[in-house]
């Protein structure tokens, strides 16, 4: 697989380096992690830093994650860039929320890096 | 089984949801320390000087809470990251509040019907073990005994009427 720049959304730093490290674990090269603490940090970020696919939890500060996804579009660095889900909100309404949102996958905490690797392969093969 | 509604589960009986709080906080820490749980077989001696608190609100409201030694702390962020146990420091308090958040997301996921409508605030993390905690809530709190790589730790999960 070609090598992949990642956005990881979530305001906790601990849980960022977790991601990256899953991500890691499930066989991901790489290229460049960029990080954000909120939606809005996000947002701006894409701005500066094209990516390839973006992480993101729902409950944040400042703006959550399901407004992220729904203002993505207005990035134009953003277009067509996946975005999974990974939070601790694992209810079927907050999946089909995410999903209406624009996310294309869903991964819940805790979670395993084959659960990571089991939603972002398929997502990037389309992709990349 | 028939899935109960929120206000169904927000009334069961909450001394029934002991098993489901055990079963949550083991698969957080096998998946996302590697570590088991293991039944603490006598009372836990020595201090718990930190404490990760998260708010449930909606259909069910409460607070869940951990508590171990720094230690303990210290090495459960060291597994959550790959890290030398020397090498944590400023993670510790990030890394015990994110468990306690898991542990309580995972929870609340496996009351049926009861993810919809019940959410968690954002972890708190207290350090130190001079503090009592005054509640308003009236409902005894279902406590879990368990050890950590041999570390004890508590976790309490008190529910509103």
């Amino acid at each position: 697989m070609n090598s992949i720049r990642a956005l990881i959304v979530d305001d906790s730093s601990v849980m960022r380096k977790i991601v990256e490290r899953s991500l890691r674990q499930a066989g991901m090269d790489l290229k460049q992690v960029v990080e954000a603490g909120n939606g809005a940090e996000a947002l701006a970020a894409l701005n500066e830093n094209p990516v390839d696919i973006i992480l993101c939890d729902i409950n944040m500060p400042i703006m959550d994650g399901l407004e992220f996804v729904k203002q993505l579009s207005s990035v134009p660095n953003a277009k067509g860039v996946p975005v999974v889900m990974i939070t601790t909100e694992g209810s079927e309404a907050h999946v089909v929320q995410a999903i209406s949102a624009g996310a294309r996958g869903y991964i819940r905490k805790p979670f395993t890096a084959d659960q990571v690797k089991e939603q972002i392969i398929p997502i990037l093969a389309g992709k990349l | 089984m028939t899935p109960a509604t929120g206000t169904q589960a927000a009334s069961a009986n909450p001394q029934n949801w002991a098993p489901l709080l055990e079963q949550a906080a083991r698969e957080v820490f096998e998946l996302m320390l590697g570590c088991k749980l293991t039944a603490a077989e006598k009372p836990s001696e020595g201090i718990s000087d930190i404490t990760a608190m998260v708010g449930l609100a909606g259909q069910l409201c409460g607070l869940l809470s951990i508590r171990c030694n720094r230690k303990a702390a210290a090495l459960m962020a060291s597994k959550m990251l790959g890290m030398e146990l020397d090498q944590v420091e400023n993670e510790i308090f990030d890394a015990f509040g994110e468990v306690g958040n898991m542990v309580a997301g995972n929870f609340k996921n496996k009351v049926p019907g009861l993810g919809d409508g019940c959410m968690l605030s954002v972890p708190t993390v207290v350090s130190g073990d001079d503090y009592n905690v005054h509640s308003t809530l009236a409902s005894p709190a279902i406590e879990l005994k368990m050890l950590f790589e041999n570390f004890p730790i508590s976790i309490s999960l008190q529910i509103s009427d």
